[in-house]
């Protein structure tokens, strides 16, 4: 049996040394727990036995690392469920190792827009991990949580894990669908959600415009033109990219989904192979979910330390590999060699140098007026 | 003597009703307004003019006034068959009334796009006379008035189990036909409960996000609703925008409260002359 104190997160420093203090806190715990047998005369003797044991703890503990419970809050968005419930564990086991101390992750997961407004709103995420900076742009921005320049504290953009936009086709892939250019042939259904509404879609948007204007003679005005074709091309306009998925998956409508690559893996995966299959496009975006810790919140719990290594340790080689069971293409360049096979060869764009970052391209393209609305006729 | 009231002091009543109105419509919808105030007027307008705005206005409003119209009627229907009527099974259909109130709405959403899409069973038929149910302006239709029958069928209900049945029979004697003693004897009745129920399913209409999302294809323009406009404002963090629509869709819902109770308060006043 260890030392272990278990104590409220926020309170580290003022406890250490308040032994007899906590000493009627502890023993009230051991009372109940079980020294209680000795009758109605026992309650003070009882007492004495505890002040004693926590006597006995309190000295056996300065000699030893004192050990901790806290507790984290990861605000993230839908698709990473998984992936953080594994690295969580694995988490918890290197800040034990390291620190002596258990960290407990509570998880929270929905729409990237919907978690954002959630943390402005007083949800109290030690850290976030979105699916686009935009939305983290929006904590610095809309509520000084974090300072503006937070995506570069952290290496490769603030992104450990990327992903990027793919093709979810139906087995067979039966209407031969290769290329972006194959989108907007006639009879051609495709699946994609809501870019104003969606995080996920805007990805998507933004990678249809870049491939557009990659191509021979293309201008921002033969880009407007293509997705302007490409959205045509769409029957059902889902609010987020899980109903999109829904709608492609379940539904059966559709010839096409615009996915990103980790979503579309899972729905294989999860739905089999049999019914699905993914097609690479020539050109995509490099799709980057970034995390960042929240300031404010994490000093005021006394967290700052630990959420720091909790986002830190996403780049280290162990979590760099879950990322990649996940289907996220890792940063590190070992790890990415590894998995080299998973992933197909797809020649990427970063929404910097096409796009001048998000702030630009969200003005450009999906604010009021901006060329989403220009598509439907605004 | 006073008389001995169940309930003690009309103060203490009235203060609580104030408390209790206050901090759970008031202050929240008033929130609601002075937000929006800190756009201005010119900013109010812009929002509220854009084509996008007025088209999903238009569609959610006409949307939900098409379904309460198509409850009042089969809602009716309903709640006649259900108190008139003795059958088997009569007390499940009785509670399978109340299922669209306790289904969340996105499962009702989903069940019914999965019936309705070209892939389902009513979708697939349908889809084959040329009628398109899911995706389309007709689909929100569908979906408000499976959300709205609960609160035509259970505002009728009382009314129609309490009338009395001596005055259609004694219509009956005096020679009126069947189709007489249903416009002038049940109907006015009926009225001012049918017109409670009616407001009640127009009202949840104008304000369904949840099951209309899923059947709705959002097509802006053509099928995109005003609720999913403010959520798509929340999405860009334009609070100020996303209340302005709020606002404005409180204020027409309220207007066209006001004119309904009117009616049936004039229909009321009328039956009690009649």
């Amino acid at each position: 049996m260890g030392g272990a104190v278990e104590e409220p997160s926020g309170h580290e420093p003022q406890l250490q040394g308040g032994g007899l203090h906590g000493g009627s806190l502890l023993g009230g715990g051991l009372h109940r727990g079980g020294l209680h047998g000795g009758g109605r005369r026992g309650g003070r003797e009882s007492l004495w036995l505890a002040v004693v044991a926590l006597l006995i703890l309190a000295a056996a503990s300065t000699g030893m690392a004192r050990a901790a419970t806290v507790s984290l809050l990861n605000v993230s968005y839908d698709p990473t469920r998984e992936l953080y419930a594994d690295y969580d564990k694995a988490f918890a086991a290197y800040w034990k190792a390291k620190s002596g101390d258990t960290v407990v992750v509570n998880q929270s997961h929905g729409g990237s827009g919907t978690q954002t407004r959630a943390v402005i709103d007083g949800l109290e995420a030690d850290v976030v991990t979105l699916a686009l900076a935009y939305d983290i742009d929006a904590l610095a921005t809309q509520a000084h949580l974090i300072p503006a320049n937070w995506q570069t504290r952290l290496p490769d953009n603030s992104t450990p894990y990327t992903s990027t936009v793919v093709f979810l086709v139906r087995k067979g892939n039966p209407k031969h669908i290769r290329d972006w250019g194959d989108l907007v042939h006639p009879g051609i259904a495709v699946i994609t959600a809501n870019p104003k509404t969606s995080g996920g879609a805007r990805w998507n948007y933004l990678a249809a415009w870049a491939w557009a204007l990659k191509q021979p003679g293309g201008s921002p005005g033969s880009a407007e033109a293509y997705v302007k074709a490409l959205y045509q091309h769409v029957p059902v306009l889902d609010s987020g990219s899980r109903g999109a998925t829904i709608t492609f998956v379940e539904r059966g409508i559709g010839d096409v989904l615009l996915a990103w690559e980790n979503e579309a893996f899972l729905a294989v995966k999860q739905l089999g192979p049999e019914q699905f299959e993914i097609v690479a496009p020539s050109l995509s975006i490099v799709a980057e979910p970034p995390v960042s810790i929240v300031d404010a919140v994490v000093d005021r719990r006394g967290t700052r330390k630990v959420a720091e290594e909790y986002l830190r340790h996403l780049y280290s080689p162990e979590a760099q590999d879950i990322a990649a069971r996940h289907f996220y293409r890792p940063r590190d360049p070992t790890v990415a060699a590894r998995y080299a096979a998973q992933f197909p060869a797809i020649p990427m764009v970063t929404i910097d140098a096409v796009f001048g970052g998000w702030a630009n391209a969200q003005a450009t393209h999906f604010a009021d007026h901006g060329s989403f609305d220009r598509i439907y006729g605004q | 003597m006073r008389p001995r009231r169940v309930i003690p002091g009309f103060g203490l009543t009235l203060g609580s009703v104030m408390v209790y109105l206050s901090l759970l419509v008031l202050i929240p919808l008033s929130a609601t307004f002075v937000r929006s105030f800190s756009l201005g007027p010119q900013h109010f307008w812009a929002v509220l003019s854009a084509p996008r705005v007025q088209a999903s206005l238009r569609l959610s409003f006409g949307a939900a006034l098409l379904a309460a119209s198509l409850n009042a009627g089969f809602g009716l229907l309903v709640a006649w068959v259900l108190t008139r009527y003795e059958f088997p099974g009569r007390r499940i259909f009785d509670a399978i009334v109340d299922l669209p109130f306790a289904l969340p709405t996105a499962v009702a959403g989903i069940a019914l796009t999965a019936l309705y899409a070209d892939t389902g069973w009513l979708g697939g038929a349908l889809a084959s006379v040329g009628v398109k149910v899911a995706y389309t302006p007709l689909g929100i239709v569908v979906a408000l008035t499976f959300i709205g029958l609960p609160f035509v069928v259970r505002t009728l209900q009382p009314v129609l189990e309490e009338l009395d049945r001596d005055a259609e029979q004694a219509a009956a004697t005096l020679g009126a036909s069947a189709a007489q003693i249903f416009r002038r004897v049940i109907l006015p009745a009926l009225l001012p409960a049918l017109l409670t129920g009616f407001s009640l399913a127009f009202a949840r209409g104008v304000g369904e996000y949840g099951s209309v999302i899923f059947i709705a294809g959002n097509m802006p323009m053509r099928s995109e609703i005003a609720p999913l406009l403010i959520v798509t404002k929340l999405e860009q963090y334009d609070y100020a925008g996303a209340t302005a629509i709020a606002v404005v869709m409180l204020l027409l819902s309220f207007a066209l409260m006001l004119a309904i109770n009117g009616l049936q308060a004039m229909t009321a006043a009328r039956h009690a002359a009649a």
